[in-house]
Order: structure tokens, then sequence, then C-alpha cells
């Protein structure tokens, strides 16, 4: 069995792999990160205005129309190969559906809300934290749920452009034709989205139920 | 942009094998989601396990799931297809089998009322009712389906993405740009056209008969 093969080789070349696991990790944590700290207050700060929204939700949707692969590809011209532009690429691809899920998320809270909020003599800081942010929260981590798929997916294909991680094993698997050190790619990426996928789906029903 | 203008052939034929890899696998998976459409309309509970699976499934990196098929069916077209039909069953399952629930009971029983049998009832009321959830479907599975096409030329299938490869491994910005363009440029347009199908559809639909 291929995939008994393929954990053996886990098994003799430990270390191996799990530089590859805890790189490709790092290298969604860290452009999830960084794409969170820019598509949050952009879509908070964006949300303000029905014209900045609208123009930020469309911008957002061409953007995501560019395959992943192409957005990886297109960072090499300018910032050659390595870490530095595979997480340039990730923050790309992770930035529109977070932005997307923030704007809608803000613009779907009833005006009525605020207009009480501000009745009671809250300040626009404290709207902003008290009001705005935890109603927003489901919508946030629906947009965080599809980046973070986003970058899984992308950070695979990191390997084509020298980011490293587990997408290496892929394309060592093909080149050489070898199916357990394909799988030894394929089968932890693959789980890896799942997990992701599952948690976050978890925590968006939890903080939806909680309020 | 000096690679462009000389090979316009080479830039044709890679899109036309991009349009042959989306339009087959989008239309295997819609033919396979139209049976489980209708027949999940009357289930509803196993539909609800159906959308779980089929979203887990979904988040699986193309990548990854292109490399499982390898060991099974090798490389080229054919794994491809199979990929990318799976991608799109996931959307297309989703919206299909919403657009069959979304039939409310008493047009169903009106409709049985007045002697129609299965077949005709399926082919008469359902399905044009269900149509633009059906279109917005296909809309959606298209347009994800084009993006995911790219990853297809690295197991040899041929498409836009074997132009961004070229780039890739020649070191050359333009091949780059150039497949990532035009693969964006098919994305955006089948966006147009589908949702232009889709809002028709809803607009007659809306219409009193």
């Amino acid at each position: 069995m291929i995939v008994v093969e393929a954990f053996n080789w886990i098994l003799a070349h430990q270390t191996e792999f799990f530089s590859a696991f805890n790189r490709h990790l790092a290298l969604c944590l860290i452009s999830l990160a960084i794409a969170s700290a820019i598509a949050l207050p952009l879509g908070f700060w964006v949300a303000r205005s029905q014209k900045a929204s609208f123009v930020a939700i469309n911008i957002a949707g061409s953007l995501r129309s560019i395959p992943s692969l192409a957005i990886l590809a297109g960072t090499m011209p300018f910032l050659g190969i390595g870490l530095l532009p595979s997480v340039v690429a990730l923050v790309v691809l992770a930035v529109p559906p977070l932005l997307l899920n923030t704007v809608v998320g803000i613009r779907e809270i009833e005006p009525s809300i605020i207009d009480a909020a501000d009745g009671m003599g809250m300040g626009r800081r404290e709207i902003l934290w008290q009001v705005e942010l935890p109603l927003a929260v489901p919508s946030i981590i629906a947009g965080i749920r599809t980046g973070a798929i986003q970058v899984i997916g992308g950070a695979a294909l990191a390997s084509f452009i020298g980011g490293g991680g587990l997408g290496d094993f892929i394309n060592a698997g093909i080149a050489i034709m070898n199916m357990p050190r394909l799988v030894v790619g394929a089968l932890p990426i693959a789980l890896l989205a799942i997990f992701a996928e599952v948690f976050f789906g978890w925590l968006q029903r939890w903080l939806t139920q909680r309020r | 942009m000096k690679w462009v203008p000389k090979h316009l052939d080479t830039l044709l034929e890679a899109l036309l094998q991009h349009l042959y890899l989306v339009v087959t696998s989008v239309g295997i998976a819609l033919v396979i989601s139209l049976v489980i459409g209708i027949a999940s309309a009357r289930h509803p509970r196993s539909f609800g396990l159906i959308i779980i699976i089929t979203g887990v499934l979904f988040a699986i990196p193309s990548l990854a799931l292109f490399a499982l098929f390898i060991p099974v069916m090798g490389i080229g077209t054919a794994p491809a297809i199979t990929g990318l039909s799976l991608y799109s069953l996931m959307i297309l399952i989703r919206n299909i089998g919403l657009g069959f629930q979304s039939i409310p009971d008493d047009v169903m029983e009106a409709a049985h009322g007045m002697g129609y049998g299965r077949v005709r009832r399926i082919w008469e009321v359902e399905l044009p009712i269900a149509m633009p959830f059906i279109v917005g479907g296909i809309r959606i599975a298209v347009v994800t389906v084009i993006g995911i096409a790219t990853v297809a030329a690295y197991i040899n299938a041929g498409g836009l993405g074997t132009i961004i490869f070229q780039g890739i491994d020649q070191r050359f910005p333009e091949k780059i740009i150039a497949g990532g363009l035009m693969t964006s440029a098919l994305a955006l347009s089948a966006d147009y056209l589908l949702s232009s199908a889709e809002k028709y559809l809803r607009r007659r639909n809306g219409r009193p008969a």
C-alpha cells in the first residue's frame, strides 16, 4: 500500500518531514495573520461609507478571479524566489475573502442598533468595540475560514517558487515518479485543509449560537 | 511585450484546452448533480449530510487532490478532469439541491392533482423553478474551475496553466502575466455572462404567470 509506504518514509525521515510541515504551517499562519492585520481594520474603515464598501467589494471580487497559481508566480519577477514572495502572494490571496466578509458583516448590522448605542451615549470607539465588532464576528470568522482554505491550498503551490513546505514532497514525487513520496506531501496538505475547514466551521457555529 | 504577439496561436490553443477542461468537467458534474438534486429534494436529511461531506472535500487543495489521483490514474487529462469534476460537483450539488428544495409543496401537489406524471412534473414544473439556482451553481462552478484548472497543467493536462508554469521555469515574467491575465479575463467574462443569464431567469420566474 502506498499510504503505508508513505507513512514508513515519514517515520524514517522525521526531521525532513517535520521541517517541511512546520514550514508549511508557518507560511499559512504568518500570511493569515498579516492578511487579518490588513483586512480587518481596512474593512471597518471602508464599511463606514456605502460607496467605499461597494468599491472594496468589487475590487476584492475581481482579485479573487485571478488564479492562486498566477498570484504566486506573479510575485516572482518582483521579489525573486523563496519565503518572502510566497508570504506576499499568500497575503494577497487571503485579503479579499477577509475584507469581503468584514465589510458585509458590518454593513448587515441594523442601523437602529447603532442608533440605540449612540442614543445610550456610547462614543464612536465604544460602538466599534462593544457593538459593531461582536456583531460582525461570525461573518469575520467565515472570512477567516475561506482565507485559511485559500492560504493552505496556495501554500502547496508555494513550492513552485521556492517557498518550501509540504508541496516540495509532491514536486519531488512527480519528478521521480515516486508515488509514496507524492502521498507524503499530498495527504498531510489535504488533512490540514480539512482540519481548518472543520475547526472554523465549528467556531463559526459556536459563535453564532452563543448570541 | 515581445513574446505574446508572436505566439498568439500558442495562447489560443492553451485557451481552447482550458475551455475544454472546464466545460467537460462542469458538464459531467452537472449531470450527476441534477440526478442527486432531484432525488435529494425528497430527502432533506441525507441532503444535509451531503452538504457537510462536500464542504469538507471542497477544502482539499487542488494540487494535493490532483497528486492523490496520480497513483491511480497516472498523469494527463483523465485525473485532471476527474479532480475538476469533483470540485464542480461539490458546488453544483449544493446549489441544485437548494433549487429543488425551494419548490413549495403546494406546487408539487397541484402538479400531481393535475395528473402530471413524475417525468412530466420534473420536466415542466420542477426544472423551470429550479433553473435560476442551477444556472447560479453553474456560474460559481465555472468561475472556480477556471482558476483551479491552471494547476492541472502541472499534471500535463494542458491549458493556460502551461503558460504560467513555463514562465516560472524559464523566469519569464511576460508568460506568467499573459497566462494569469487570460485566466482571470476568462473567469470574469464567464461570471458576467452566466450572472446575466441567472438574473434573466430570476426575473422570468418572478413574473406571475
